[in-house]
């Protein structure tokens, strides 16, 4: 298959060896699992549990509300222990409600929905049904509900759909190992979301720096003829959707908008695998597979996790760790962000936990810029770094915003290529922040300023009536004419409050 | 054919001109950096700037008269804003960034007297006679007009909580090795 350049991309050294040859392990089921009611882009899920509640294995314990939201399972059998508030597996470390189950050990089912016998005969809402059901959240790290995605299809006229197998993030080899291990499931997922979708093509993308993968997948889609499974030149960020469709289709989607523009949906191998569980077993998500990596891990492994699991649960089944951790990160090390302790849990968007040692992270002091323009050369997106930068430095977040840095993907190539080590991505990822909150606080201001005007308006009206009923009652001279035209100061408004309480009230 | 062109070209420069002088003789004087300044700040009327309320506050900055830090609901964005369109430097040093703001009943000490109901310009108090009050967030935007008037000072303004949706990474605080020549050095 003919490929089509990408723009920018960087060569970062992979680092895969450490976990690619290490088959999936099943972590054993810890005691106590922390399941966050938001693991997804949207609305938290409704909790439908309270403590000391018993729940059985694969239960909704928390449900969607919202058009853009997930539901969230009980991954065991036991009893809830409290709903309250934990910190979050972000880099703020922010608290966040969450539903602490505590295991009974025997790992009972509860009953779930019955296989969908058929999905390429089975009614299409059906399998939508089945996948929102599932709680099922894109796993490649953008956790957008995987049910939303597929209603992409009624609006849009899609003619593919990716299966992204790229797996662009140094160390993280979750993905890799699912597509070997799993090759089937994923075909077979893959090919009932593209029902869904309504797309005639199901083309799986993987970077050639996994041939075992390409191999597995090459072999399970053969019996397809609609499937293609299509080895990509390994060049960070391919994994980024926009990109692996650029290079595929050669088509490229608009600056902010959704790839399903350009007839293209794209969906992670490991969400595709849970689609297949949802409908061929009824199965919810609850599990996923975690690179657990770094020098400083005395173990490296890939573990099947429970959602809920702490980081702690995961680095002790690795044998801890070999040496003092420089830094811990949650993802890869190109995009992947601080962990705030090891207290937090496992969520559905965790593809990986590094613990990387001083020297393996290399941190570099600052120096000054030198004009080499390297990050201009390699920005995915076509933006200038540079630029974008010396403004926000700045503060002139204006410009930067003309520059286009809302629509930086903080892939992190920038920094990563800057020869003065300049933290270019955390420029980008502070002004990106700091202009939706300040976009919301213009929203806010509009809103304050209708509430307002509305205000205003009404004790105008309330005190017009009053002198009306005034002048009715006495009918000697009357109030003075000038009054109503002034807006509501503090006198007018205490001539108003009986009114104005009956209206509260 | 000329006696057409002719006379519309005299035309249009007659009447050109009239338009010209009309403009120039009987225009109305008003200011439109007054309304534009106005439409920029929140429209709250809550006087905290030391003017009566928004509209005059734009007045005395359209004529230079009031600095731009004065507008505390606004905040920094508003300042700011005021600033680039007057074309003048704001003076951040003295103004103290608190950030966002919101008025918080204690129940308890509420005695019912709608006087922060009726003080409240964008609605965001709930309540009645004689029952205690609340305040819906949402609405409300940390004028603080409410805490003066109350009578059991029962109304505190406590900082809009920072969570995992509105959090954002910070500047990143950079100190270039080399920012400066070393200067002064002997040979």
């Amino acid at each position: 298959m003919k490929l089509f350049p990408i723009r920018g991309g960087v060569h970062p050294e992979y680092r895969k060896e450490q976990t690619s040859e290490k088959a999936i392990v099943a972590l054993p089921m810890p005691r106590m699992l922390y399941i966050p009611l938001q693991q997804h882009v949207g609305a938290p899920a409704e909790v439908l549990v309270s403590g000391g509640e018993l729940v059985k294995k694969g239960q909704m314990i928390a449900r969607s509300q919202g058009t853009i939201s997930a539901s969230q399972h009980a991954p065991t059998s036991g009893r809830i222990s409290v709903v309250t508030d934990v910190a979050a597996p972000h880099p703020s470390g922010l608290p966040q409600t969450t539903i602490i189950l505590e295991a009974d050990g025997k790992d009972e089912w509860a009953d779930l929905p019955e296989p969908i016998a058929d999905p390429f005969a089975a009614d299409l809402q059906v399998i939508r049904d089945r996948v929102a059901q599932a709680g099922i959240v894109g796993m490649g790290g953008a956790v957008f509900p995987a049910a939303v995605k597929l209603n992409l299809g009624t609006q849009y006229k899609l003619d593919i759909l990716l299966v992204n197998g790229a797996e662009c993030e140094p160390y993280i080899t979750c993905d890799d190992r699912v597509m070997r291990e799993y090759a089937d499931e994923v075909i077979d997922g893959a090919r009932i979301v593209a029902r869904v979708m309504g797309a005639p093509r199901v083309v799986i993308g993987i970077e050639l720096n996994k041939p075992q993968a390409i191999e597995a997948m090459t072999k399970a889609a053969a019996p397809f003829s609609e499937v293609e499974v299509v080895g990509v030149p390994a060049q960070y960020p391919m994994g980024y959707a926009h990109e692996l469709i650029l290079a595929i289709t050669g088509r490229e989607t608009p600056a902010g908008k959704r790839t399903a523009e350009v007839g293209v949906v794209a969906y992670n191998v490991a969400t595709v695998r849970a689609v297949h569980h949802a409908v061929r077993f009824g199965r919810p998500l609850i599990t996923r597979v975690v690179t657990v990596s770094g020098r400083a891990i005395r173990e490296p492994k890939n573990i099947l996790s429970p959602i809920g699991a702490r980081v702690a649960d995961l680095i002790e089944f690795c044998g801890g760790f070999s040496a003092p951790p420089a830094h811990l990160v949650n993802g890869g090390p190109m995009m992947g962000e601080p962990l705030p302790s090891l207290e937090v849990p496992v969520v559905k968007g965790t593809a990986g936990i590094l613990a990387l040692t001083a020297e393996e992270a290399n941190n570099q002091p600052t120096s000054p810029c030198i004009r080499c323009g390297n990050c201009v050369t390699i920005c995915p997106g076509g933006l200038s770094p540079i630029e974008m930068a010396a403004f926000i430095r700045k503060d002139n977040l204006e410009t930067a915003a003309k520059l286009g840095v809302m629509d930086c993907i903080s892939c992190g190539s920038c920094s990563w290529v800057c020869p003065s080590h300049i933290p270019l991505v955390h420029y980008f990822n502070y002004a990106k922040g700091a202009l939706k909150e300040q976009e919301l606080e213009r929203r806010k201001s509009e809103r304050v300023k209708t509430l307002a005007e509305v205000k205003t308006i009404r004790v105008e009206k309330i005190s017009e009536a009053k002198r009306a009923a005034m002048a009715a009652r006495k009918p000697a001279p009357a109030a003075t004419p000038a009054a109503g035209a002034q807006p509501a100061n503090a006198g007018e408004a205490k001539t108003a409050s009986t009114a104005e309480e009956k209206t509260n009230a | 054919m000329l006696i057409a062109i002719g006379s519309l070209t005299i035309m249009g420069l007659v009447l050109g001109g009239l338009l010209g002088a009309a403009a120039r003789f009987l225009a109305v004087e008003e200011n439109p950096l007054e309304e534009e300044l106005k439409a920029m700040l929140p429209g709250s009327q809550c006087g905290q700037c030391g003017y009566v309320g928004c509209a005059q506050y734009a007045a005395a900055l359209a004529k230079g008269e009031a600095s731009v830090t004065l507008c505390a609901p606004g905040g920094k964005v508003v300042i700011e804003a005021l600033a680039k369109k007057l074309g003048v430097t704001a003076d951040l040093s003295e103004h103290e960034e608190k950030g966002p703001e919101y008025a918080f009943i204690n129940e308890d000490l509420c005695i019912g007297c709608t006087r922060c109901i009726r003080e409240c310009s964008t609605d965001a108090i709930l309540g009645a006679n004689k029952l205690m009050h609340t305040v819906i967030v949402d609405a409300c935007h940390g004028c603080s007009k409410c805490v003066k008037v109350c009578p059991t000072d029962a109304i505190v303004m406590v900082p809009v909580p920072v969570t995992l949706a509105n959090w954002h990474w910070p500047k990143p605080e950079v100190e270039p090795t080399q920012s400066k020549p070393e200067v002064g050095h002997a040979h």
